[in-house]
């Protein structure tokens, strides 16, 4: 069977699955649509976190970029697991026993302001929808390539879809989906990685064969080669860097409490009957997300070093076009790979300076690594299969974040109290449906700076909300006046920061220019202490927290009571 | 009240602060401390074929991670039962 019919079929059949569990478990409530009824199994919960949390950007762009860039891309790895670390000890038990169903829900009461709400919903909505396009985006890339439809045409298919099931089932829908999804992309990142390490280096965990000896030569480290081949090159060492270590330390820094702070991933911690359930399914999630971001790397080495000999071939004096493998030719239509013979030898070579020929979109590495390893036809179709599950899972929970935003904390708790449950869950609904079609907008026109989007995206949760909450916790006279100061300094700074170098003068972008040599994607970092020391100062100098609110942070801190989550 | 006294609230919380800020200081010194700050000395040292340095920042802070949750978990149900505010 052939390549697109196969793919036809895994997509297909795992597309029948989503929606069939979505209509399985429909949502009547708003309290199953927003928190699945609040009666997710540990383990359940910790794969939908895992899934919801895996996006398009995990799944096909992380191992690419760690492949084209080395050692510089652990920031990736590290941040976005070490996150989880400060979710399961400072943030998600002691949410949970606050027992309100969304992030500005408790910035609103812990700070006893409206003001302080609508901050977060703003944070909410705008974190939510910069990180959406993306995922529309990478269904449209996956289609495009497997499919050999249109982008806007996978890109609307993808929409209907998650419409379908986010729209129906709410969170009850979504996370039950996603335990589908989870199993879907883990199983087809982690096929093709066995196949390839097995074939390179005869080990079958790619965890260990990337660290292991070359199959066909025993007495050579695979990372030692692609340290040589690097080298030799022009490009910079794989195992060592080029950005600085102050950089890479606060761009570590700004994933990992970014992480923390983003709404789509604290809302998961909501949906456990209790405190105790909210710890262990942080640590279930870090162990389902582990699994892939600890095959990531061993993916891009392989990739990288399968590429450069592909290209350059064995002896390194170039492949001749002709006799070039299908997938160069296959990603060539797509635009995503491109060959210029400068030295009109009609052989292709890639390398890190004036002799390199080839443009190579790092997000192809993934997708095309089956076949750049040659690899049987269904591992290729499902590995499609895994690339639109991690693109549809996570729009579906930052979708249901937005639509939470606007029925929940602008409608019901600010600006119309009155409304009724039916109500809220039409509005609920309707705003999912308003905010799936702006994300498909987004995904057939991709803004010029999606990059500089995710730097956004991850720079404000850092900046905004992580402060607030862990004031909010772990000191009870932090007052409305210090974290309503505080979020907004840090707000201000960051974004500031970012679109300055980013979008005002991107020309300007280099280490020269920056802060204490810290880029643009790890600003969040200083954002976030910006935010802290406006916050203690101010808090100092405004009157005391109410005795209500210290009673509240006093009862959040230990587990016993935490009943279920509720609207008051 | 779910403590019998304000002095057993307080000592909770304390030694729940303290079992958080040792798992946190494991969780900066594997990560900030070896995959970031120390990574070039690390990496002098091989474990087969990785460099340490190398290995930590791509592979050993994660699986350190997940360790830590889990010992937080089991550390803190232990908790709560010595003070009796678990969950029943």
């Amino acid at each position: 069977m052939d390549i697109k019919l196969l793919t036809y079929i895994m997509v297909g059949s795992t597309f029948a699955m989503y929606i069939g569990i979505a209509i399985w478990a429909r949502a009547g409530s708003t309290k199953e649509f927003y928190i699945a009824g609040g009666g997710v199994h540990p383990v359940a919960n910790g794969m939908a976190t895992a899934a919801d949390w895996m996006s398009a950007a995990s799944f096909i762009s992380m191992a690419g970029i760690i492949s084209f860039v080395g050692y510089d891309g652990s920031v990736y790895l590290m941040g976005w697991t070490g996150g989880y670390v400060l979710l399961a000890l400072c943030l998600a038990p002691y949410l949970r026993k606050f027992g309100k169903f969304t992030v500005p829900d408790f910035i609103g009461d812990r700070y006893y302001s409206q003001l302080a709400r609508r901050v977060a919903v703003i944070c909410a909505i705008f974190v939510s929808f910069t990180y959406i396009a993306g995922q529309m985006r990478g269904v449209g890339v996956v289609f495009s390539r497997f499919l050999e439809v249109e982008i806007w045409l996978g890109v609307v298919i993808g929409m209907c879809v998650v419409f379908f099931y986010a729209v129906l089932g709410g969170m009850k829908g979504i996370t039950y989906t996603q335990v589908a999804q989870f199993c879907v992309l883990i199983f087809a990142y982690t096929v093709p990685a066995v196949f390839i390490s097995m074939m390179m280096t005869g080990n079958p965990v790619p965890q260990l064969g990337f660290g292991d000896t070359l199959a066909a030569d025993n007495s050579v480290y695979l990372l030692d080669k692609l340290d040589g081949l690097t080298k030799e090159l022009g490009f910079n060492e794989y195992t060592s860097g080029k950005k600085s270590t102050i950089d890479v330390f606060f761009i570590t820094a700004a994933l990992m409490v970014g992480t923390a702070g983003l709404p789509h991933v604290i809302v998961r911690f909501f949906t456990v009957p209790k405190v105790r359930d909210a710890r262990k399914s942080a640590g279930w999630a870090l162990l389902f997300i582990a699994l892939l971001y600890t095959t990531a790397p061993a993916v891009s080495t392989f990739a990288r070093v399968n590429m450069i000999n592909t290209i350059n071939g064995e002896d390194a004096a170039g492949t001749d076009y002709a006799k070039a493998p299908s997938w160069i030719k296959n990603w060539e239509k797509t635009g995503l790979i491109e060959w210029d013979d400068k030295n009109q030898d009609g052989k292709m070579f890639y390398a890190g300076d004036d002799r390199n020929e080839m443009k190579i979109d790092r997000d192809i590495i993934v997708l095309a690594n089956p076949e750049i390893a040659d690899l049987p036809a269904w591992v290729i179709a499902l590995v499609a299969a895994g690339g639109i599950a991690a693109a549809l899972s996570t729009s579906a929970g930052l979708l249901l974040v937005i639509s939470t935003s606007i029925s929940h904390d602008l409608l019901k708790r600010d600006l119309a109290p009155d409304i009724s449950d039916k109500q809220e869950l039409f509005y609920a609904r309707t705003a999912a449906a308003v905010a799936i079609v702006f994300a498909g907008y987004w995904g057939i026109n991709p803004p010029d700076y999606v990059a500089a989007v995710v730097a956004f995206a991850f720079g404000l949760a850092a900046a905004s909300f992580f402060p607030a909450i862990i004031l909010g916790i772990f000191t009870k006279s932090m007052n409305r006046e210090g974290a309503v100061s505080g979020m907004i300094v840090g707000i201000v700074f960051t974004i500031s920061y970012i679109v300055y170098f980013k979008i005002v003068n991107p020309e300007l972008n280099s280490a020269d220019n920056w802060w204490f040599g810290i880029s643009p994607e790890g600003i969040g970092t200083l954002g976030m202490l910006l935010n802290l020391a406006v916050a203690l100062v101010v808090c100092k100098m405004t009157p005391a927290t109410p005795a209500h609110v210290q009673e509240l942070v006093e009862s959040i801190r230990f587990p016993k009571g935490s009943g279920d989550a509720s609207h008051h | 009240m779910a403590f019998e006294s304000g002095d057993k609230a307080k000592a909770y919380w304390s030694e729940n602060l303290r079992l958080m800020l040792i798992l946190l200081a494991i969780w900066f010194v594997v990560s900030f401390g070896f995959g970031i700050l120390l990574v070039e000395p690390l990496n002098a040292i091989r474990m087969g074929g990785f460099k340490l340095g190398f290995w930590f920042a791509q592979q050993g802070s994660i699986y350190v991670f997940v360790i830590l949750i889990f010992v937080y978990v089991a550390l803190m149900n232990k908790l709560d039962k010595k003070y009796g505010v678990s969950e029943e």
